[in-house]
């Protein structure tokens, strides 16, 4: 199983980090400052697997954004890298070829994407319109609820004035 | 805003409340994000503080917008600045509830953030709502959510109050393409994992999800047996073959075939017809597959699962090879070398064929595929190879980059002292190959080579001369005193020539090399051990001298008292002898002095001491040349005698490797009480104190001797005692009839024997010679030297088995076991069960105060195994826990047994406990494996 995945840019900024196995607070950020100064310091076009505390790292760069899926030693690196993938190109659809700025102001979005995709660190959707659709699905029902509460905040709003 | 909240702050405290003003004027997460990339460098730690304070006080908003504003801010710190959220894990949990889809998606996240499993006291406070989101009446984004949350922060309470609610999700009645199923199978088997309790209900709705014609659902289905397979024991899926092989035969999707390959991996070794099945479809996909991961899991199964099928093997191991040569892509290259190493030494021909790929991946510009490719050659090193694969990675060292030489030679060095040196039958190869590696400009290994230069010189009577003389080399280089990491060697060299001086050719070229002026870079502690050596080679250099003289003066007493004298010197001339004996005066008048002088006066008391003591010597020497000038006859002397005894006494006992379990040998003597306080003994402290120092050691060993030979006659109970010990704790001593000096007859290597003639050094990487990585016999030139070997743990075993998920007989599989048996009949006990479980939810979410305090109680011991569980492996921790727990569910029960006596809710309290207990006394039936089968 996939035991948390992160998105790290290249200057060691943490973009978006989702856990599957638990740890805590402390142990997350010894992760990821341990993971960070391993992956990023790898030059290009070397193998896209780290070992790490007898798990395997899985990473993958996409422009300035290193993709990484920690996950059992037995487990496919190759599947993980495709998962990865299929991740990318959902964002890159739902976002319209996404870039770095978009995760930075849509942080809850890449993490409901992401959701839809993995949960309890297993692929539960492989299908790109599948998840496309849901996430829209889920939009929208935000959507509508917003315009309500907008609607009450801004009469407070009035009234208060 | 920024100057209101310290205001506001120091309200927080006497009123939480924030006004509404607060919560019109809140800030977005969009403002945070941007104040926070406008900040200069240095200033993001005192807006982080700032923010978090702002969103401390916004959170006790009763208002839900301002609330869930405050925890989606909080949810963005914490997930990438670092931030700790735990302590809103209330908060989250307040607006669960909220009816609008946005505050509950907000409130999820924060929550599956903020909760952990095992130390959130909270997370009973969760189960209603979650009960209530996961009913089968509320949309199914909501419930959907809730699977999320549960799937990760599930504990074994709250796993076990909410399995039930995910019966009805899982089952297929729910809408056919609903994307709930898949989900609601993830957060099976995060349950069942957290909580075996729950196997005999999850179980068989996961098993019927293997047949729906959904894909995702036979997939998420696939997945969750594939992981409850490799974290336990698998035996109790074996019933589930057929079906799988079934899905397996049907099913064309990759990302299913990659799950189910992973199940048969650990079913295949357990059932040999099954193995004998899926010879074909493995075959069939290994040869048309394009997808490599699927071709990479085929190869992985038959490695790891089928060994002993040749075709499918030989099919595999021509992937492999293609892998191998991929030049293009690192990512097959680097999985093709790890799965070679999974063939194990059994299959070493696999290796041997693509012996150029992996020789030449040791020049892998990837670090991490050099690494795979000199793992994968240290699993094929016999020791019929191992000079060769030896030399040739040393020498390879030389040529690598620093990091990489390192773990080359860290490679052999443990390779080689494996189970006390058993590969090496040429101790002289193996002695000068570590006088290479010390050599090697990028070595920071110099610990270990020390320790294994000093462990053969103890251990290998004849491997001594051969020390020596790269004791030597080591030695007289000044280059190698400016290196840091090499004074560790230098340390064990100069003792190594100093301790074994007999086998020196030259021993005042040796005291040269210990005096050379560079020695002033050594650290103190090594200086000590040079000036130390130093001691020992001019004793050696006295006492020869002065046997020689004897020997040449007085032939007839050719019995010399220096028995140990080697060959070497005593094949030499008087003339040579005469040679030392000048040589010494030489010494002591220029070089010696001069360079010892100074350092009677250095700071480390070590290095201060010793040199103290070798300039007594010397002084003592220089007055009895003299002697010798002035009367022909001195030898008869008495004080030479004297002191000619008093410096091989000194040196003569041989230092020997010492058994762990040495000081259990020694019989306790009688009148010695143990406990006895020291205080009693003060007294003999100051009659010994007069005793004068010269004949101390001389008195003492006499008088020692004789006390034990007493202590031996009388102390027949303290031996029966220790017999008794012996008896009980066998294990721990050395055989009685095994000595501890060379007649310890240590057994010998199959093929003791190395052609020396085979050493033939490759110069380039790729030339090992032909069959260089599988085993073979070797013809004998001369046989292995005895090693002293002592005890099992002496030895360090580098490789220690990796055996303990196998043999990891846990809770979970016995709970699958028993309800794969039951399954069978579809039983009416488990309908009755959710029956009863729902009646008795009502009851639970009528007084969710008690479960709060209820599973406290379980928290904590809970908490207790996870603090002695390492950070790292969580979910060993779990492990352990499934492991343990049926006593301690019995232990609970019983205390709940107590507590109910105590308690006036007893019977809500042990509620759910029975419903568990009888579900796990499912009793088991005869086994019907194997007829499942084919």
């Amino acid at each position: 199983m996939i035991h948390f995945v992160l998105l790290i840019s290249r200057q060691g900024k943490v973009r978006l980090t989702k856990w599957y196995s638990p740890y805590s607070q402390k142990e997350r950020s010894k992760v990821i400052r341990e993971l960070g100064r391993i992956i990023l310091t790898r030059a290009p076009k070397l193998c896209n697997f780290v070992e790490w505390r007898g798990y395997k790292v899985v990473y993958r760069r996409y422009a300035s954004l290193y993709f990484c899926a920690c996950i059992d030693p037995d487990d496919n690196e190759l599947e993980i890298l495709e998962i990865i993938h299929h991740y990318v190109e959902i964002l890159d659809r739902y976002f319209g070829s996404v870039c770095e700025l978009d995760l930075i102001f849509n942080f809850h979005k890449a993490y409901y994407i992401l959701d839809e995709i993995l949960i309890a660190g297993e692929l539960q959707e492989s299908s790109k319109k599948n998840v496309a659709r849901l996430v829209a699905a889920q939009d929208a029902l935000v959507e509508t609820a917003k315009e309500q509460t907008g609607s009450t905040s801004n009469m407070i709003a009035q009234a208060t004035k | 805003m920024a100057g209101g909240s310290s205001s506001s702050s120091s309200s927080f405290s006497t009123a939480p409340a924030p006004s509404l003003v607060d919560s019109l004027f809140q800030r977005s997460l969009d403002d945070l994000i941007k104040a926070l990339r406008s900040q200069p460098a240095g200033a993001e730690p005192s807006l982080l503080s700032r923010a978090v304070a702002e969103i401390r006080r916004e959170i006790r908003s009763p208002d839900p917008d301002t609330k869930a504003v405050a925890l989606q801010k909080l949810t963005y710190l914490s997930s990438l600045h670092g931030l700790d959220a735990s302590w809103a894990a209330f908060h989250a949990l307040e607006l669960l509830p909220s009816p609008s889809p946005l505050h509950k998606r907000l409130a999820y996240v924060a929550a599956s953030l903020s909760f952990h499993p095992s130390t959130t006291d909270v997370l009973p406070l969760s189960t209603h709502q979650l009960r209530k989101d996961l009913s089968p009446s509320s949309p199914p984004p909501f419930s959907s959510l809730a699977l999320h949350l549960l799937s990760l922060s599930a504990s074994p309470d709250l796993a076990l109050h909410l399995a039930p609610d995910l019966l009805p999700l899982l089952s297929p009645r729910s809408s056919p393409s609903s994307p709930l199923r898949p989900k609601a199978a993830a957060a099976a088997l995060r349950t069942l994992s957290v909580c075996p309790d729950v196997a005999p209900l999850l179980f068989k709705p996961l098993v019927d999800c293997l047949s729906s014609p959904d894909l995702r659902v036979v997939s998420a289905a696939v997945g969750a047996f594939a992981e409850l397979a490799s974290s336990g024991d698998p035996t109790p899926y074996l019933p589930l073959a057929p079906e799988f092989y079934r899905v397996l035969a049907e099913s064309g999707s990759n990302w299913i075939l990659i799950k189910l390959l992973k199940i048969f991996t650990r079913l295949a070794p357990l059932e040999p017809r099954l193995a004998a099945r899926l010879v074909d479809p493995l075959c069939d996909l290994l040869r048309r597959s394009s997808a490599q991961s699927l071709v990479f899991e085929c190869v992985r199964t038959v490695f790891s699962g089928l060994p002993d099928h040749d075709r499918a093997v030989r099919l595999a191991v021509d992937k492999v090879r293609e892998f191998l040569a991929s030049a293009d892509d690192p990512n097959l290259r680097y999985l093709g070398l790890r799965a070679l190493s999974m063939l194990g030494p059994r299959h070493s021909w696999a290796v041997e064929e693509s012996r150029e790929a992996v020789i030449r991946s040791l020049a892998d510009p990837d670090p991490n595929i050099r690494r795979e490719a000199l793992h994968l050659i240290m699993v094929m090193v016999f020791d019929s190879n191992v000079v060769e694969i030896s030399v040739l990675l040393v020498n390879y060292a030389m040529k690598s980059d620093p990091i990489f030489a390192n773990e080359l030679l860290d490679a052999v060095l443990t390779t080689c002292r494996r189970n006390v040196y058993e590969l090496i039958v040429d101790f002289d190869w193996y002695v000068s190959l570590l006088g290479e590696m010390a050599r090697n400009p990028h070595c920071t290994r110099g610990e270990e080579i020390e320790r294994q230069i000093v462990d053969i010189g103890l251990r290998v009577r004849d491997a001594r001369p051969e020390l020596v003389r790269v004791a030597r080399g080591l030695l007289i280089d000044p280059a190698l005193l400016g290196n840091p990491f090499l004074c560790r060697i230098l340390s064990a060299a100069a003792w190594v020539s100093g301790e074994y001086v007999e086998f020196s050719r030259n021993p005042l070229e040796l005291v040269e090399a210990l005096l050379q002026p560079r020695t002033s870079l050594l650290p103190p502690l090594v200086r000590a051990v040079y000036i130390q050596a130093v001691f020992k080679v001019l004793a050696f250099c006295f006492s020869t001298y002065i046997d020689q003289l004897e020997i040449s003066q007085l032939s007839s007493l050719g019995n010399s008292t220096t028995g140990g004298a080697s060959s070497i010197v005593e094949s030499n001339t008087a003339a040579a002898a005469s040679c030392i004996a000048d040589g010494i005066a030489g010494m002591e008048s220029t070089d010696g002095i001069a360079t010892v002088g100074p350092l009677s006066e250095n700071d480390e008391v070590e290095v201060h001491g010793r040199a103290r003591n070798l300039l007594g010597l010397i002084h003592m020497l220089r007055e009895i040349l003299t002697w010798k000038t002035e009367e022909q006859g001195f030898i008869k002397d008495n004080r030479i005698g004297e002191i000619v005894n008093l410096l091989q006494s000194m040196f003569s006992e041989e230092l020997g490797p010492v058994s762990v379990n040495a000081q259990n040998r020694v019989p306790v003597p009688e009148g010695l009480v143990l406990e006895e306080n020291l205080a009693d003994l003060a007294w003999t402290l100051t009659e010994d104190d007069t005793a004068p120092s010269m004949s101390i050691s001389f008195s003492l060993r006499s008088h020692q001797h004789g006390k034990t030979k007493d202590a031996a006659a009388s102390s027949v109970r303290s031996a029966s005692l220790l017999a008794e010990h012996r008896k009980r704790h066998g294990l721990y001593y050395l055989p009685t009839e095994k000595d501890e000096t060379e007649s310890n007859d240590y057994p010998r290597a199959n093929d003791p024997l190395l052609p020396a003639s085979q050493g033939d050094v490759p110069e380039d990487l790729v030339k090992l010679t032909k069959q260089s990585l599988i085993p073979r016999k070797v013809k004998h030139t001369k046989p292995r030297p005895v090693v002293i070997k002592l005890d099992e743990g002496d030895g360090v075993s580098t490789f220690p088995s990796t055996t303990v998920k196998e043999s990891k007989d846990d809770l979970l599989s016995g709970a699958i076991h028993d309800a794969l048996l039951g399954e069978g009949k579809p039983s009416s006990s488990q309908k009755r069960y959710s029956d009863k479980s729902s009646r008795g939810r009502v009851k639970d979410i009528a007084d969710t105060g008690e479960s709060v305090s209820q599973s406290k109680e379980n928290l904590e011991s809970g908490n207790r195994e996870h603090r002695s569980s390492g950070s790292k492996s969580k979910h060993r921790g779990h492990g352990k826990e499934r492991h343990r727990s049926p006593q301690k569910n019995e232990e609970k029960e019983e205390k709940n047994h107590r507590n109910s006596a105590r308690s006036s809710h007893h019977h809500e309290r042990h509620k759910h406990r029975p419903r568990g207990e009888a579900l796990l006394n499912v009793a088991p039936r005869a086994p019907v494996i194997q007829h499942f089968l084919l």
